[in-house]
């Protein structure tokens, strides 16, 4: 690298010509994907991963049942065109499989999994585009498509990631980023301000730690904004469709009431 | 510089969602715009809609119930749904779910698993279902004591892959359903085929075998599963002594013609149609659906289409108003 990028410029501009504590665009896309119980299609930036749920459900396997408690299991997938250079990664891939056992053990204290014993639950996480955050990605596709499974969670699980740059903290960071400065990823329960990740992969040092962990721990409220408002578009989209809200049996009393609603529509 | 620019999927859907972000501080403003809409939503009353980890209630004044969760002195929603309140008992229910099992309920299933003295039955719930030998009718009377003759050849009633239709009789402990197919009513399905669609459109009804004036039989699961076959004759099914075990264990279709295949491909893709825009069904709505699909002379496959499936769901949509 003859000219190197600055990562932050003088007039306080990062490469991407966001600000330090600017977010990339976040997108998502809650529409049924095949047969999946709860799916979503969450983009950050030029980030993008596709989550399909499925369950609870009967294990597949028998050793994986647990009797008190379902069994969350969670399997990562990276497209080999998710990356600026094609390389096909196996399932086997040590970096995937960690990355799986992060997902499962974030959630596996978030999810009401002693609703279920015997069960099952699969998480499976397509990896579509990769520009830096993925892990902050894959936590926040995972929470949206367990909500819309209708799996109980105790709250949203909104994952950010933070850096820093000699001494100015930056939040989101880009792939080009995420190269050069140390960072660490923070996910967080909103509602009662619990962390329920903190992994670093690089060295950070301790001064900045607590900042960029504030920092994060504020970006989550902004990221559970973006999702409540999406998960809420989505159900009242399914409640109209349905005209009487999901009100099973109760035969013509039912039928009448929702006649009604529909005309309020 | 390098700058990036972000290509989002475009849909006029409304479950796409998308926005800039904005620094910590500005983004406060827009989120207490978002309040303020929610305020006007729950004044309006008739979406009461909430997300997990939203706190409803104190639950020291109300019951906690399915979808919520107690802490700190809070009932708080645990699933995306709407809110449900009973007296004193506030239930929140997911819109979206895998099926809830009652005792009495019609599902239709299929065949897992067979294991000593019983069969296991995927039935879209949370755990597969359990019929037992004992609660299925058996050749040669409908009563009468099992046999191990019967243990052995139990692949000779049901086999792994085979469609059935049962009730739900009881719960085991753990939350599994057990299953009879104790009534003529119930048993082996052949002669159709088998569309899935989400629980919570499958309404209650006063019958779940629904018989078309196109001659199509109609099963519609509570679990979300409907099967739809040739229909059968009310005389045919009951036969001699009511009960004919080579006929309801068979596994051969009879022959059904081109009409009727013509029939069943385009009842099933009505129901298909109506569950990709998630409108309930009932049996009066399939059969209006029904006949304005024979009305447009499409082939039966062209209801898949997305236009037309628009057409038959606004068409539906008007006329229940």
């Amino acid at each position: 690298m003859g000219s190197r990028v600055e990562i932050l410029n003088e007039g306080g501009f990062r490469s991407d010509g966001r600000r330090q504590y600017e977010l990339r665009d976040m997108t998502i896309d809650l529409s049924q994907q095949g047969l999946a119980d709860g799916s979503v299609i969450v983009a950050h930036g030029l980030t993008q991963v596709l989550v399909s749920v499925f369950g609870p459900r009967e294990a597949k396997i028998r050793s994986h049942t647990i009797h008190d408690r379902a069994n969350i299991n969670v399997e990562v997938n990276v497209a080999a065109f998710s990356t600026g250079e094609r390389r096909k990664r196996t399932r086997g891939d040590k970096r995937i499989l960690e990355m799986a056992a992060t997902i499962k053990s974030t959630f596996e204290s978030v999810v009401q999994t002693n609703l279920y014993p015997r069960s099952q639950i699969d998480i499976f996480v397509q990896v579509l585009q990769q520009d830096g955050g993925l892990l902050q990605a894959c936590i926040n596709g995972t929470t949206l498509a367990l909500v819309s499974a209708g799996i109980p969670l105790l709250d949203f699980v909104c994952a950010i990631t933070g850096g820093v740059h000699s001494t100015s903290p930056m939040l989101d960071l880009s792939l080009l980023e995420e190269n050069d400065i140390p960072n660490v990823t923070v996910a967080v329960m909103p509602r009662t301000g619990k962390v329920t990740l903190v992994t670093m992969e690089t060295r950070l040092h301790v001064d900045r730690f607590e900042e960029i962990f504030r920092l994060a721990g504020d970006a989550g409220k902004v990221i559970h904004g973006e999702m409540k408002r999406a998960v809420k578009s989505r159900t009242s989209a399914l409640v109209t469709a349905m005209g009487s809200g999901p009100r099973v049996g109760g035969g013509d009393l039912a039928d009448k009431d929702g006649d009604d609603r529909m005309n309020d529509y | 510089m390098i700058s990036f620019t972000s290509y989002p999927l475009q849909l006029d859907d409304e479950s796409f969602y998308g926005s800039r972000q904005h620094h910590p501080d500005a983004a406060e403003d827009i989120d207490m715009d978002l309040d303020d809409e929610q305020e006007l939503f729950e004044a309006g009353g008739s979406k009461n809609l909430t997300y997990p980890g939203e706190p409803l209630t104190s639950s020291h004044a109300y019951m906690r119930g399915h979808g919520t969760y107690v802490n700190d002195e809070e009932v708080i929603a645990s699933v995306a749904g709407t809110i449900e309140r009973v007296n004193k008992l506030v239930t929140v229910r997911a819109i979206r779910t895998r099926y809830n099992p009652e005792v009495g309920d019609l599902v239709v299933g299929r065949i897992t698993e067979v294991q000593p003295r019983r069969w296991k039955v995927d039935a879209n719930s949370r755990q597969d279902a359990v019929l037992m030998l004992s609660s299925v009718n058996l050749p040669g009377g409908v009563q009468r004591r099992k046999l191990e003759s019967d243990e052995l050849q139990m692949r000779n009633f049901f086999e792994e892959g085979d469609l059935l239709v049962a009730e739900v009789q009881a719960f085991f402990s753990d939350g599994a359903m057990s299953l009879h197919t104790r009534s003529l009513k119930y048993g082996k399905l052949r002669n159709g085929q088998l569309v899935t669609i989400p629980p919570i459109l499958v309404r209650r009804l006063k019958s779940h075998f629904i018989t078309l004036p196109c001659g199509v039989d109609l099963i519609l699961g509570l679990n979300g599963y409907i099967w739809v076959s040739k229909h059968v004759k009310e005389s045919d099914q009951e036969g001699e002594e009511g009960f004919d075990a080579e006929a309801v264990y068979s596994n051969q279709n009879d022959r059904i013609d081109e009409l009727t295949r013509v029939a069943i491909s385009r009842v099933t893709n009505i129901i298909r149609v109506l569950a990709s825009h998630f409108v309930p069904l009932t049996d009066t709505l399939l059969l209006e659906a029904y006949e304005w699909a024979v009305d447009q002379e499409d082939g039966a496959k062209d209801l898949l289409q997305d236009d037309v499936g628009d057409l038959l769901v606004a068409m539906i949509t008007t006329r229940r108003q």
